[in-house]
This record gives structure tokens, sequence and C-alpha cells, in this order.
């Protein structure tokens, strides 16, 4: 039997209070496969993200993480929940998500960062988890400020940080929400090669992100999502160089 | 230096053997008091502070109202409603309970611990409240349950918050717990009024316990100081 898709997301929808966030995304991925979410603030690109691991639930839809659809059930109040907690938790260890704003702890070094859900939510043997995220830490090139605490390293150096921590997880997919947009100019690039070294260490990513170079580099596939529905979905060179929809050209377009 | 402290006795008549060991025993009783309501109160204030966040209102009422009323009325009030009440509690008299509550020690030490517990738990909570959301975010992302997330990283992070604060809720205690002496508790305090009504020197008597609660709250500054620096260093920068 074929290796179930590391997750497919069908029809996804998100109702807050009267407005519909998301109306109907649907998402299959393929293994080693990097997807680039983009489109303008607003257009429900970040809550489709926090829908798949669960930050956010949607009001409808499923979510297949590896063959294992998440369950839910609805609560008194009729709100759909999900069913079990402890499969959610099981969901969004295999899930993890780099944050815009980093999310670090803050009373934890680095290195300590790295190691915490390992050790305490995967039961990974200390010596071994630190072993894991010093590989890591190499890997993002911030091994020499492993014993530093968060505010004491640059916005771009706790990213990578950050990317070290959901590495050492070992995900089913990463999940980038917006990883660059709250770092200076300067310090983007060095985020972006990181990114783009692990897409080609086949890494299966789900990015939302503004930076357009990387999703038409980098990205095997690319979504255009516009008020809460996919308006353009395909290779970046389908998405960026013929788009049938006239949003996506108005998005692309130059402007200054 | 016999000559120097027979000298020292003439200026300061109080310091005679029997004072010195009677301000020694205050001091034990008061250091006892304090430090057993502080140790008792932070471990109720801890668990009280999480019921405190809580959203449901059955769940956290209960504990606001507690520490309303305990912060809202002053400890000598307490004191008196615990020391002189509880005796008046019918049948109580015949029961274990009434070797404990006759010495002023325990309810002066359920007094101190219930009030510093209160203002504890209020302490905590505003720690706890400010944990910042996107560091909540990270732990569940990650896999966390309620309780991981609250051992490992809405705690530590609160202690770190809230450590000024309660520095100045210990000290506070320290004083406070002069007021023990009004029940007949033999604390500092209690052995300075004694000193100065048998010698009737009361600038010696009541300025030599002034100097021993100096010294106290000196040492409860350092320590805390101490404590302070290991706790927050990862908000000094790398090269300090």
């Amino acid at each position: 039997m074929a290796d179930p898709a590391p997750l497919i997301c069908r029809d996804i929808r998100k109702q807050f209070d009267q407005s519909e966030v998301l109306k109907g995304i649907s998402l299959e991925t393929r293994k080693g496969e990097v997807v680039s979410l983009i489109g303008s603030s607003g257009s429900g690109k970040s809550t489709f993200l926090r829908c798949i691991n669960l930050l956010e639930t949607p009001t409808s839809g499923d979510i297949i993480v590896h063959g294992d659809p998440v369950r839910f059930k609805h609560n008194r109040k009729g709100d759909r929940i999900p069913a079990d907690d402890r499969q959610v938790e099981l969901i969004r260890a295999r899930l993890s998500m780099v944050f815009q704003s980093f999310n670090l702890w803050s009373h934890m070094t680095v290195l300590e960062n790295i190691i915490e859900a390992p050790i305490h939510v995967l039961k990974v043997p200390r010596k071994e988890a630190i072993e894991r995220a010093e590989a890591y830490l190499n890997k993002v090139g911030i091994y020499e400020r492993r014993h530093y605490y968060p505010a004491q390293i640059s916005g771009g150096q706790q990213q990578r940080a950050a990317i070290a921590r959901a590495l050492a997880m070992e995900p089913e997919v990463m999940l980038f929400d917006e990883p660059t947009s709250a770092l200076d100019p300067e310090l983007v690039g060095e985020v972006l090669r990181v990114m783009q070294s692990l897409a080609e260490d086949g890494r299966t990513m789900i990015v939302v992100t503004h930076e357009m170079a990387f999703a038409r580099n980098v990205s095997s596939q690319v979504l255009f999502l516009h008020q809460g529905v996919i308006e353009e979905q395909g290779s970046p060179d389908k998405v960026f160089n013929h788009p049938d929809s006239e949003r996506m050209q108005q998005f692309l377009a130059p402007r200054f | 230096m016999e000559q120097w402290i027979a000298g020292l006795q003439e200026q300061f008549p109080i310091l005679t053997p029997a004072t010195l060991m009677q301000y020694w025993e205050g001091m034990v009783t008061t250091v006892q008091l304090v430090f057993l309501s502080l140790i008792i109160g932070l471990v109720l204030a801890v668990p009280l502070a999480i019921l405190r966040t809580a959203r449901n209102p059955l769940v956290c009422t209960p504990v606001w109202a507690y520490t309303y009323v305990f912060r809202g009325t002053p400890l000598l009030i307490q004191l008196y409603i615990i020391y002189y009440g509880v005796a008046q509690i019918p049948g109580i008299q015949e029961t274990f309970w009434w070797t404990v509550f006759r010495e002023p020690f325990y309810p002066a030490l359920l007094a101190f611990t219930l009030n510093t517990a209160a203002y504890t738990t209020e302490i905590i909570r505003g720690a706890i409240v400010a944990t910042p959301a996107g560091e909540i975010e990270a732990a569940k992302a990650y896999g966390m349950d309620w309780w991981l997330r609250m051992r490992r990283i809405v705690l530590p992070s609160a202690a770190r918050r809230a450590i000024q604060a309660y520095s100045n809720e210990v000290i506070f205690m320290l004083h406070a717990s002069a007021i023990a002496s009004v029940v007949t508790l033999v604390d500092l305090t209690g052995a300075a009024r004694n000193a100065y009504s048998n010698y009737y020197a009361p600038f010696q008597a009541f300025i030599f316990v002034a100097l021993l609660y100096m010294m106290l709250t000196f040492i409860l500054v350092f320590a805390f100081r101490k404590l302070e620096n290991h706790l927050l260093k990862h908000q000094k920068s790398a090269t300090g």
C-alpha cells in the first residue's frame, strides 16, 4: 500500500461570529512538497494554517494527518470541537509550527527551547534530545548561540532557533506562519536560506508568506487565497506566469 | 573585654543576659511564625491562583471572595477574630483543637497564613495572566496538554514575573508579624515590650528590637536579590 499523504484538508470552512473567513479550502500534500499560501492580509491564509493544527477549530471540513482523520464532536452549545484532546496533542506534535513572532519560551535558553517538547511530549531521552537539538542548531547555523536566552539574540537568530525547535519534533509537516514578516529586512535572507535548505532536504512544508520570490522559486505548489476561497492554485509557473484569475493578476501587478 | 562589657551594660541597662535571652527567644518565635506562614501560604497560593484564573465562575468566584475578604480587612482584626472567636465556638474546649488554639502561636499562624495566602494568590494570578499569549500558543502547538503547559511554561514564567512583588510581601509579613504580640505571644516585639516594662527604658528596648528587625530584613533582601539574579538572568544582556 502506498504511503498515505502527509496531510489532506477537505473543504475547510471557518466561521467567526457572522463572518465566514474560510469558505471551503481543500489541500492535499505529497511527501517532500513545499506548499506556499499567498494572498493579501485578511484573505484567510493564516487562519487556514491555524486550522490545520487545530489552534482554530474548523467549522466544517476534514483534516487527515498521515491517514489519521481528526475526530470532531459538538459541544452543548452546538459548536464543533475536537472529540479527543489526546488525539489533538498527538497530531500537533506531528505538525510543528513556526510562528510569525517566534514565540520562543523566554525563560529557557535556545537549547532548552529545542529539547523541551521532544523530552516532555515525545518522551525522547534527554541525552538523545540534546544530540538531536545540537544537530539541528548546526543546521540552522546558531549552534554557538545555544546557551543564550531568546531576548539576547537577534530576531533572525530567534526565528532560526524556532525552526530548529520545529525540526527537533521530526514532524510529518512543518507549518510556517509568515516566518519573516516580523523581521528587519536585513534578517529576512538568513531565515529564507534556512527554509530553502529544508525544502532541498525533502521536508514537507506549508508556508504562509509574503515573500513572492520564495513562493516562486522554492515551492512545488502555490495557493492564492482571496476572501476565504482559493482563487488560483497550481505550480509556481502556472500561478505566477499564467494566472487565470483576475485577482491574481491584480495581486502580482507592480504597486509602485 | 570584660571592662568593655561592663561599660556597655552601664550605658544600656537592658542588655542583661536574661533580656538578651528573651530577645533571642522572641526572634526564634518571629522567624518560625513568619517562615511557616509564608511557606504554607505559598503552597496554598499556587493552586488558588490557578483556580482564580479559571473561566468557570463557580471555580474562580470563591477564590476571588476569599482574597477580597482577607485583603479587604486589617490583619489585626483577622487575628482577633481567630484568636478570640475560636474560643467561643460551642464545644471546642472539649476537642483536640482546643489544645492547639489555646496557645497564641497557632491562631497567629492561621491568621498570618490565610492573610499572606490571599495576597500571594493575587500576585501569582497577575503573573499568570501576564504570560505572553504566543508562548502559550507555542506550547499548545507542540502538543503540550494543560498540565504540562502549566508546569513547564506558565508557572516558571509567572514565577519570574512575581518574584519582585513577592519579595515585598515577605518583608511586609515580617513587619506585620509584630502584631502577634497583642495576643500575648512573646515574639520579637513582645520581648521588646517586656524589656521596656522591666527597665522602663523605651528608647533602648524598642530601638534595639528595630535593629533586629532591620537585620532580618537585610538578610531577606539579600536572599531575594540572589534569587532574582538567578531567575531573571534571561532578561540580562548576554555580555553583562
